[in-house]
């Protein structure tokens, strides 16, 4: 082979950085098809997140606390700015909102007893309230969607909180789209809507557009629980900053963000990874608006979108949050995308489920189906049954468990005997872009970014 | 004593949900009749019992808001998001009402006698309401089931989305929404209109009423629709 003969042998596999593999099956399955892709899970792009932080433990300026003798309370209260019963929670990792529909009853029965024996909460979602939610949750966070979905004045008195749920970090200003896969009998009857068809969910309130009306929507929930309940605002992360002002001027208890690593049940592909700022830069705005109107700490924070471990937390208390919501993280503590699942205490390979579907362990992005391999996002009677509540509750006990020990041994470290007092000075950034968002300081320097 | 009344204008709202909460029944209070309400929020709101409330003048928003069971009367216009949510009972609205009344509402019967304003009926679970005036733009969408009558005129897009919500109309409709169609009166409708009509006190005729429903083409995701949802 001569020189050139090698030359253009090479630049005949040359990729383009532009139209490399990933777009250009974007652009061929939506030539075939005509159709945007729909699927579940939350961003695949990569986006500065909390691993581009480091906690600095103490050495001789900060005197640390010993990690197994020396006690850090993670009580963590939420709600006390109006409400007669705020919110008390043992540690400060809650289970976000997910619907049953785009979940099994198995499942949500099994964060209620997870969450119950944790001392935490767990929250609804799109299709209303199940009993077994609400018996197996000690406390329930109620969401006031925009579908309003199986919504009563009789489960709202039987919530602990209410979330007036504005938008999600998947898809802040979007709808859902619940195939009809995954519209069964029961969920159906409680959506009131028929069996199998395609269930879409409206994007806004239907009783209310704005800031202004807001308010008295809040007064509106207020009034009919006897002001005992408090009432959450759920934002996707966007105009962070001017969203959580307005939340706070509309008389919001907690205000919950959620960055755009958040998950979802089955949304266009171009939302997740299009819309919305990360859970980093949300978080930093969040905490800017409160201090700027004096709210630090009389509103409670909750942030979400991609908090996965207990390092994760204790960097998201650090940068200002009250607490965490978490929600793919507890999928994948539940089995989510493993390669095999128990029944009757027999271990079962997935693989052909997966196979079946078109993807593999690891891979799967395909709540949308309702075909879950390992029975989490169905409907379907004997997928469900791949996850019965006894060892869904005690995986995702375990998960929440290890992450409030991360929590706390990391805050030891730092000196505190409360989670709740890691402060950004506890913080430094590992790139410039994280730094940025997140106006905290370059590890080893003092440079922030744009200040 | 089996009535009572609250003037607003001397004492909180806060002091009248409490009671309609947690005192009416317990006191065997039938009837509560609302003074000087000028256009106050949240006016009996949750309300969970068979007790009547008369409001004599205007509400403001959400006026008798996710109510169960409860009779309540506005003598007087209503704003935003009258009986959003109900579940049972009946509201009845003698004057006009303004946007999203009877908004996502799953039972009971909502009576507007004047006209009301856009959205009336949005996102309807199962409830029924009856308008003695005409209904604004957007009247009906996303509704899943439950029944509207509408005594005089539609504005645009009526019925946009609709599931299995059932619309009956006597006056002109502006336009139809997407996937909404005018379909062929049945016995069954006939009956359904008359029985609406008599609870809400009219008289009209149902055979002057139209019926539109789902055409039921953009029950499963169709991109061809494009924006036609």
């Amino acid at each position: 082979m001569n020189d050139n003969e090698h030359i253009l042998k090479h630049i005949a596999k040359e990729g383009s950085a532009g139209y490399d593999r990933k777009i250009m099956d974007y652009i061929h399955n939506a030539a075939t098809h005509g159709l945007y892709e729909i699927r579940g899970m939350g961003a695949k792009r990569a986006v500065p997140n909390f691993d581009d932080l480091v906690l600095l433990g103490a050495s001789l300026s900060r005197y640390p606390l010993e990690g197994y003798r020396e006690k850090c309370s993670t009580k963590t209260i939420l709600g006390t700015r109006f409400a007669s019963k705020p919110i008390e929670l043992e540690i400060p990792i809650t289970i976000a909102g997910m619907s049953f529909g785009a979940l099994s009853a198995n499942v949500k029965e099994s964060l209620g007893r997870a969450a119950t024996e944790l001392g935490t909460s767990t929250t609804t979602g799109d299709g209303g309230m199940t009993a077994e939610e609400r018996q197996s949750s000690k406390t329930l966070v109620y969401q006031c969607l925009p579908s309003r979905y199986g919504f009563n004045p009789d489960d709202v008195r039987r919530a602990d909180a209410i979330e007036i749920v504005i938008g999600q970090g998947a898809k802040p200003g979007g709808g859902g789209m619940l195939l009809g896969q995954k519209i069964s009998p029961r969920v159906a009857k409680m959506r009131t809507l028929p069996e199998g068809i395609d269930q879409r969910s409206a994007c806004r309130h239907p009783d209310w557009t704005g800031p202004d009306d807001l308010v008295i929507k809040i007064h509106e929930l207020r009034e009919m629980t006897d002001w005992e309940k408090p009432i959450y605002v759920k934002v996707g992360a966007t105009r962070t900053f001017h969203d959580v002002k307005l939340a706070v001027h509309a008389g919001a208890d907690v205000i919950v963000v959620d960055g755009m690593q958040g998950g979802t049940a089955a949304t266009q592909t171009c939302f997740i990874e299009h819309v919305g700022i990360p859970t980093l830069a949300a978080l930093r705005q969040a905490v800017d608006a409160l201090e700027d109107l004096n709210m630090k700490g009389k509103v409670q924070l909750i942030i979400s979108g991609g908090v996965r471990t207990g390092a994760d937390v204790a960097k998201a208390l650090a940068m200002g949050a009250d607490a965490v919501a978490i929600g793919q993280g507890v999928l994948y503590a539940l089995g989510c995308n493993h390669d095999a699942y128990t029944l009757d205490g027999v271990v079962h390979s997935a693989c052909n489920d997966y196979e079946q579907l078109g993807t593999a362990a690891g891979y799967c992005h395909h709540c949308h189906t309702g075909r879950c391999p390992v029975g989490i996002t169905t409907q379907d009677e004997q997928l469900a049954q791949r996850l019965m509540p006894d060892l869904g509750a005690k995986r995702l006990k375990n998960y929440l468990k290890t992450l409030n020990m991360e929590l706390t041994t990391l805050a030891r470290a730092c000196g505190k005997q409360n989670v709740h007092h890691l402060e950004r000075e506890d913080l430094a950034a590992m790139t410039i872009e994280a730094a940025a968002m997140a106006r905290l300081p370059l590890a080893g320097t003092d440079w922030i970014p744009g200040v | 004593m089996d009535s009572l009344s609250f003037d607003l204008a001397a004492t909180p709202l806060r002091d009248l949900n409490r009671f309609l909460h947690q005192d009416a029944v317990t006191q065997g209070i039938k009837q509560v009749t609302v003074l000087h309400p000028d256009g106050a929020h949240n006016i009996a709101v949750g309300l969970s019992a068979p007790v009547a409330v008369d409001i004599e003048g205007h509400a403001g928003y959400y006026a008798a808001g996710m109510l169960k069971h409860g009779i309540v009367t506005i003598h007087g216009n209503a704003g935003t998001g009258v009986a959003e949510n109900m579940m049972s009972g009946k509201v009845h609205v003698k004057g006009f009402a303004s946007v999203s009344a009877g908004a996502s509402a799953h039972g009971g019967l909502l009576v507007v006698d004047g006209d009301t304003s856009l959205r009336c009926g949005i996102s309807l679970k199962g409830g029924d309401i009856v308008v003695g005036g005409s209904v604004g733009s957007f009247s009906g969408f996303m509704a899943q089931a439950g029944r509207m009558v509408i005594c005089g005129n539609a504005g645009d897009a009526l019925g946009d989305s609709l599931y299995e919500a059932v619309i009956y109309v006597r006056g002109t409709i502006k336009s139809l929404g997407a996937d909404a169609r005018i379909e062929d009166m049945t016995e069954s409708d006939y009956q359904a209109v008359g029985e609406l009509l008599a609870a809400a006190g009219y008289t009209y005729d149902a055979h002057e009423f139209k019926r539109v429903a789902s055409a039921k083409s953009l029950y499963h995701w169709n991109a061809d629709a494009n924006q036609e949802y």
